[in-house]
């Protein structure tokens, strides 16, 4: 036995003679091959995601991709970009990092994907970020408002889409400080880049306010211990930086304390539709003072897109789209985000022209000529990789519906001002991306 | 002394559900000495039943009293076609028959129901510190361990139940049909295990919402005694109260690990559990 | 020739042919080679601790967890240390994991021992959520781990595939060796008849304590090997599900062999891909093309048990010396 032992630790050793650190880097990054062209024939372009459309962490988010197909059958039945149809991927990654690992290898490798759009989720994207730039793949769009996307040295082929945390932070506080001044503001937040760049936007403006900060895992769907504590803190403001159904069950949570605090919720988990599903069966036992639509009245939201009940030129043509292509979904704030992100990356591909390699692309992303649907402008430059600068406050009333309480604002995602969104909005017939 | 309070209120609620799994997994093991790993899995069936009752047709009550028949008939056709034939593989074949169980209504939850998690009410007020719902739980609970122990103590049915189990050559002798009273031992335990699912399972229903709960309900189950059903309720509020502190005072995290001390701790000191006999090792 | 020359060679054979495939086969099959290779690990620690010597493990996971995590804090912290004392480090942190929960269940046996090593398997991944900051909570850990010896110009995916299968080799010369000799005696001793086994003056704690370490070292170097293919150690990878799905590959493959252990590892990787494919082809959806491997090894759990005890490897044989002997009647009738 001990020879055998002895044996095996020195083959070991031998075959592995790397003195080489593990972790250490060993010398240049790839950065993107420029003249790259996987993915891409006379008549196609093949791209890639991964999305959790299965899971227990994400409900709602596995709509997202169903939009974006639908976005692109229409692209695609308008002649395609630039003579090319765009073949959309879709691979499960249920949330799981290792999963996501394996299926972005998957598209890389074996589908030879173009590009990656659309990556959904911080936990599971963050693990094949390195991946994709040291391959030079494009990875566009990332489904996630997290700071880190935003890194040109290291990630030079990752661009953001959604507004970050941080930026959205600002708004949030800003508004706070200046509609519910003088009330003492809690925290909720995800224990990760959510509730850390959430957190450093908010405290530039309410922190002598805040006087509690309570963090949630998302493995564990007990919140009671952070409400109690919430509650005790004596915060009339709760601002929770949490996906949907942590904003849900933090709302029932409180209910069941009877404590009634002002929510202002992130965009990421605000979506009244989305809620109300979590939420609905409480009515049925309780009665009507905890419907679905009596606790989410008053809620207030922040958003980047235009809602889906207003007439904005782009939700009229998401819903043209909608009820083209998938007239069984329910038309959501979430199909919007679908919608927004596949015709963000059309217009992209578009730029890049006929003559197609991963480095025009990601020219055309930094180009700045990149805009619409959102209310506010990109922040995409060969400096910056962020996607929207800014959002707009709306608050739920009384029949679930959505209005505006506070006018889109940009800002930057450090210590720059908050100002009005420059006004001039461009319009699907502005950037006429295909043919009628 | 607020936070104590708190804790110590929300223990006794998970309590209730913890005595309830604990004690389905008592009747299974009473009937087929078998450690029944496939129980959550019953339960987790039931409350989807439940909970596709109550969607469709409104009403929570039907759907309760669906999941509790549901998942009667479920444990009865889960003896017959798994536990029944695996037995004659031994010990280990009997625990990976459940477990394959376990996996399966996991995957056919998901498949059916999608792993989002659902909306998924409680039978009655939710809100107070110890609500409505809190009560019937802990009620719900006592009375049918009640029942339970009245039926095995004080019927003819009880009595045939348990010689089935003890000494099922001579109770067939004597005319117990022991194939259907294990076959009821099952559909009971089941019911039971539905019981359980119903008042764990709110707010949100997604496949493996009681996994954790299982292992609680195990520990309680294995410190109160395998065979005890007083025990095994009893033993079903402590590990309630105490996880709940443990919880509060150390960390939500701990909870599992906590759990699993306990169950260590209790089975080195006495391998049967406080308060069960185990049958002498044959040699 | 000795026992350990013999397999050494068989593995030097085998490690030959995983090369040469290695040099044929597209980038991605050979991720997936790399996988098998891993599973091959963790499901051959779990067939010695279950199968040879009779100790249901529901709590393999826990192990494979500590191996991922170890080398993820090594890369991360501690960069200078080559990839192979990582892997090491994991190996000896899980094995250590073993011992200690081999002595805490040494009094428990059946369904006892299968509860605690479950809760085991639940709670440990937790730890996570308990210190957020040092693991990463839910999110987990990234790194990359550089192991390309300077100067050796291989792709990346094919250099992962030969370090992992050389060292899934050399666990199972090792192993084959444990299990061949006196030991494996003494663990299937005490499987079969733990009172027999102490009357013939065999310690049974401290046999029972070394299976479950040599099984934890196993599962926390396939934990490693993980990491080191994946660059990524996250809590959401070490369910519940992954160690009842172990157990299942143990059982298909046949319990107690490391023939089984290898048809398991493949069963594991290429069972969601054909049930992938299979719901693509019928245009089932997604939500049932994710959960079909775990259906189906639940289903495999239940038929393996009831049907072919003896599993995929039991099967073969049973069948090759079926032929053998209807040969052999052929020759002398």
């Amino acid at each position: 036995m001990r020879r055998t032992r002895s044996a095996v630790i020195f083959a070991v050793a031998l075959l592995l003679t790397s003195c080489s650190g593990a972790g250490e880097s060993t010398g240049g990054e790839a950065g993107a091959k420029a003249d790259a062209a996987p993915g891409v024939t006379d008549d196609t372009v093949v791209i890639g995601t991964h999305q959790p459309l299965t899971g227990p962490a994400a409900p709602g988010y596995s709509r997202i991709s169903v939009a974006a197909k639908a976005m692109y059958d229409y692209i695609n039945d308008r002649g395609g970009i630039n003579g090319r149809r765009i073949d959309y991927r879709v691979e499960d990654d249920g949330y799981n990092p290792t999963r996501t690992v394996e299926v972005v290898k998957q598209l890389v490798l074996q589908d030879e994907v173009f590009a990656i759009v659309g990556g959904l989720g911080t936990p599971t994207h963050s693990k094949v970020v390195q991946y994709l730039n040291s391959e030079g793949v494009p990875d566009l769009l990332v489904s996630s408002g997290a700071l880190q996307w935003d890194d040109v040295a290291k990630s030079p082929t990752t661009f953001g889409f959604q507004v970050d945390y941080t930026r959205e932070g600002k708004i949030q506080g800003k508004y706070i400080k200046e509609n519910l001044s003088g009330r003492k503001v809690g925290l909720m937040f995800q224990n990760d880049d959510v509730g850390r760049d959430a957190q450093q936007g908010l405290d530039q403006f309410i922190r002598p306010d805040v006087v509690s900060r309570q963090g949630y895992d998302p493995a564990n769907t007990d919140v009671l211990p952070q409400l109690s504590a919430l509650r005790d803190s004596g915060a009339e403001v709760v601002v929770c930086s949490c996906v949907p159904a942590f904003t849900a069950l933090m709302i029932l949570t409180a209910a069941r304390l009877g404590y009634r605090p002002q929510f202002v919720v992130s965009s990421i988990g605000a979506d009244p539709v989305t809620l109300t599903g979590l939420l609905q069966d409480f009515a049925k036992r309780g009665g009507a003072e905890v419907s679905a639509a009596a606790l989410l009245n008053g809620l207030i939201g922040t958003g980047y897109l235009p809602d889906v009940a207003s007439d904005d030129p782009w939700t009229l043509l998401f819903r043209e789209v909608h009820d083209e292509y998938i007239p069984d979904e329910p038309f959501t704030n979430t199909v919007a985000f679908g919608m927004a992100q596949a015709y963000t990356f059309a217009q992209a591909l578009k730029l890049a022209g006929r003559d197609l390699t991963r480095g025009k692309l990601i020219d055309a992303m930094e180009s700045g000529r990149i805009a619409g649907p959102g209310v506010t402008p990109f922040a995409f430059s060969d400096r910056s990789h962020s996607g929207y600068t800014g959002a707009f406050v709306f608050q739920i009333g009384p029949d679930t519906a959505t209005k505006e309480i506070q006018a889109p604002m940009v800002t930057d995602r450090g210590n720059g001002p908050v100002k009005a969104a420059p006004t001039g909005r461009r319009t699907p017939e502005d950037i006429a991306l295909v043919g009628a | 002394m607020n936070q104590f309070l708190t804790l110590t209120v929300g223990g006794i609620a998970s309590g209730a559900v913890y005595a309830a799994l604990g004690l389905s997994l008592v009747i299974i093991f009473r009937a087929t000495r078998v450690v029944n790993f496939a129980q959550p899995a019953l339960a987790l069936l039931s409350t989807y039943l439940a909970f596709t009752v109550s969607q469709a047709t409104g009403s929570y009550w039907l759907g309760f009293l669906v999941a509790i028949v549901g998942g009667a008939v479920l444990g009865a056709a889960s003896d017959r076609l798994l536990i029944r034939p695996a037995r004659a593989h031994g010990e280990l074949g009997s625990v990976i028959v459940t477990l394959g169980f376990l996996l399966v209504a996991q995957a056919v939850s998901g498949m059916i129901w999608t792993s989002e998690p659902r909306s998924f009410g409680y039978a009655f007020d939710f809100r107070g510190l110890f609500s409505a719902a809190n009560v019937f739980a802990v009620v719900a609970v006592l009375v049918t361990a009640g029942a339970v122990l009245l039926l095995f103590k004080a019927t003819p049915l009880g009595l045939r139940m348990r010689a089935a189990a003890f000494a099922p050559e001579a109770a067939s002798l004597v005319g117990v049909r022991v194939g259907l009273m294990v076959t009821v031992g099952a559909m009971l335990a089941a019911a039971v295990g539905a019981l359980a699912g119903l008042l764990a399972v709110p707010p949100l229903l997604y496949p493996t919402v009681l996994d954790g709960i299982f292992v609680y309900a195990l520990t309680a189950a294995v410190v109160g005694g395998l065979d005890n059903p007083i025990g095994t309720v009893v033993a079903g509020f402590t590990v309630g109260i105490g996880l709940s502190y443990v919880s509060g005072y150390l960390g939500p995290e701990l909870v599992t690990l906590a759990s699993l001390a306990v169950l260590v701790l209790v089975l080195s000191l006495r391998p049967n559990g406080l308060f069960g006999r185990g049958l002498a090792r044959r040699v | 020739m000795s026992l350990l020359v013999r397999h050494l060679l068989l593995a030097l054979l085998a490690l030959a042919a995983v090369v040469t495939l290695s040099l044929v086969v597209d980038p991605f099959t050979n991720v997936r080679i790399a996988t098998v290779g891993y599973y091959l690990v963790a499901v051959a620690g779990l067939t010695l601790l279950t199968g040879t010597n009779g100790q249901i493990s529901l709590g393999h996971g826990a192990f494979m967890f500590i191996g991922a995590y170890t080398v993820a804090l090594l890369v991360i912290h501690v960069p200078g240390f080559p990839f192979w004392l990582d892997l090491l480090l994991a190996a000896f942190a899980a094995g250590l994991a073993g011992a200690l929960t081999g002595a805490a269940a040494a009094r428990l046996h059946g369904p006892y021992l299968a509860g605690a090593t479950l809760a085991l398997a639940v709670g440990l991944p937790a730890l996570t959520q308990r210190f957020p900051d040092a693991l990463g909570g839910s999110n987990g850990l990234a790194f990359t781990v550089h192991s390309l010896p300077a100067g050796l110009a291989v792709p990346q995916t094919r250099w992962q595939a030969w370090v992992v299968w050389t060292t899934a080799l050399l666990v199972l010369v090792l192993l084959a060796n444990v299990t061949r000799g006196r030991f494996g005696r003494i663990l299937r001793a005490v499987r079969d008849d733990e009172v027999s086994a102490a009357l013939a003056g065999i310690h049974i704690g401290r046999t029972k304590i070394l299976a479950f370490l040599l099984s934890a070292t196993c599962g926390g170097l396939a934990g490693g090997l993980q990491a080191f293919l994946l660059g990524t150690a996250a809590p959401g990878s070490f369910t519940l599900a992954l160690s009842l799905s172990l157990l299942a590959a143990m059982v298909l493959g046949g319990v107690g062999s490391l023939w089984g252990a290898f048809w398991g590892a493949l069963a594991l990787v290429y069972v969601p891909v054909w049930a992938n494919d299979l719901t693509h082809g019928l245009d089932l959806g997604t939500d049932v093309a994710q959960h079909l491997p775990l259906a189906v090894f639940g289903v495999v759990l239940v038929a393996v048990v009831l049907v072919f005890p003896r599993g995929i490897h039991g099967t073969v044989t049973r069948l090759v010396s079926a032929i053998r002997k209807k040969e052999s009647h052929e020759k002398n009738p």
